[in-house]
């Protein structure tokens, strides 16, 4: 039996960089690996996990718009809406995804100081959105409008609730990540890390979009 | 909308990896500069500010409820393409997230159908 060496796997030069959420080649700790797509399985569960909270928020929407005007005698929501206030926190909520992008920019050109910045004006715009519907949340039920009011309450606080609890997670999600790339824990991929972040709290703010028109905007 | 592309050419010696090379280049080609997102965000506030203003005026009549419509679906196509990348993102992506809104439109439509929703 002959000597044989064997030739070491060639390994990817140094100076290449994937964009965030194709696979690079490696795992988190350097060893070469292969997806059998090409692309990273994280974005790829990613997106299926978006996928499929269209039809959990699909179902919340519809319930609300099939009840919205069963209220009864009980206050309905052309007494309630404030349309300035709710247009201002959906304008909060919309930069709050610039500010995202910009963190996902900034950790695309290994900007660890400009990402963790941005990542923390997201988490604050946040921050604000969601006091801004606790204090509307306050205002409604000083005015009448209980969870168990009517159908209509019921549906609105149910949509709208789920909503902050994912704005909520969000949050929480933002700040881990700014505390994470601080203490330098997060192995691998940087880029694709605060991308995933950055998906997720994306499409709460498409949800909040379609929530706006559908719920604030349009007469019931 | 035209949009400025940041194109970072990094190198790649190996002369076999010409496919992933060229599928790379791509892929940088339409990295969106932080001058375009704030664009893109300006665009967003204005469309927010014509959905309430459209609210506030008389005479609209039949047509404020599809223009709304419009002005929602038309925000949430370019947050979804553009701050979401998905416009010029995997192919398996795209559908991933679409068939899961697709799904949604096609099943809601359908319940609020049976619950007479368009008709009343």
């Amino acid at each position: 039996m002959s000597d044989t060496t064997v030739e070491p796997s060639a390994t990817p030069e140094p100076d290449v960089v994937v964009p965030a959420g194709y696979d690079d080649g490696q795992d988190h700790i350097g060893l070469p690996h292969h997806t059998t797509t090409g692309l990273s399985n994280t974005k790829l569960a990613m997106w299926l996990f978006l996928g499929s909270e269209c039809l959990l928020f699909g179902g919340l929407i519809s319930t609300y718009m099939l009840y919205r005007n069963r209220q009864g005698d009980a206050i309905g929501p052309d007494q309630l809406w404030d349309i300035p206030f709710t247009s201002a926190t959906s304008f909060i909520l919309l930069m709050s995804s610039l500010t995202m992008v910009l963190a996902v920019s900034a950790a695309k050109r290994k900007d660890e100081r400009g990402t963790r910045l941005w990542l923390t004006v997201t988490a604050l715009l946040g921050g604000l959105f969601l006091a801004g519907q606790v204090y509307e949340f306050t205002v409604f039920y000083r005015e009448g409008l209980g969870y168990t009011t009517s159908l209509f309450s019921s549906s609105f606080y149910t949509l709208t609730g789920f909503h902050g609890v994912h704005v909520a997670v969000g949050i929480i999600m933002l700040l881990s990540l700014v505390g994470m790339l601080a203490k330098g824990r997060i192995l691998g991929d940087k880029a694709e890390t605060v991308e995933m972040v950055g998906l997720y709290w994306h499409f709460v703010d498409v949800v909040w979009i379609v929530i706006f028109t559908l719920v604030y905007l349009i007469p019931a | 909308m035209s949009i400025d592309h940041d194109t970072p050419t990094p190198g790649m010696a190996d002369s076999t990896e010409v496919v992933s090379q060229v599928e790379h280049d791509d892929l940088y080609a339409h990295e969106i500069s932080d001058k375009n997102y704030i664009v893109i965000a300006l665009i967003l506030a204005v469309l927010t500010a014509l959905e309430v203003a459209a609210t506030e005026v008389d005479g609209l009549g039949s047509f404020l409820i599809p223009a709304l419509l419009i002005m929602m679906a038309i925000k949430f196509f370019i947050v979804v393409s553009y701050f979401m990348h998905l416009k010029h993102d995997a192919a398996l992506f795209k559908f991933g997230f679409y068939i899961g809104l697709a799904g949604a439109v096609v099943l809601y439509s359908v319940m609020l159908t049976t619950f007479h929703f368009f008709i009343d």
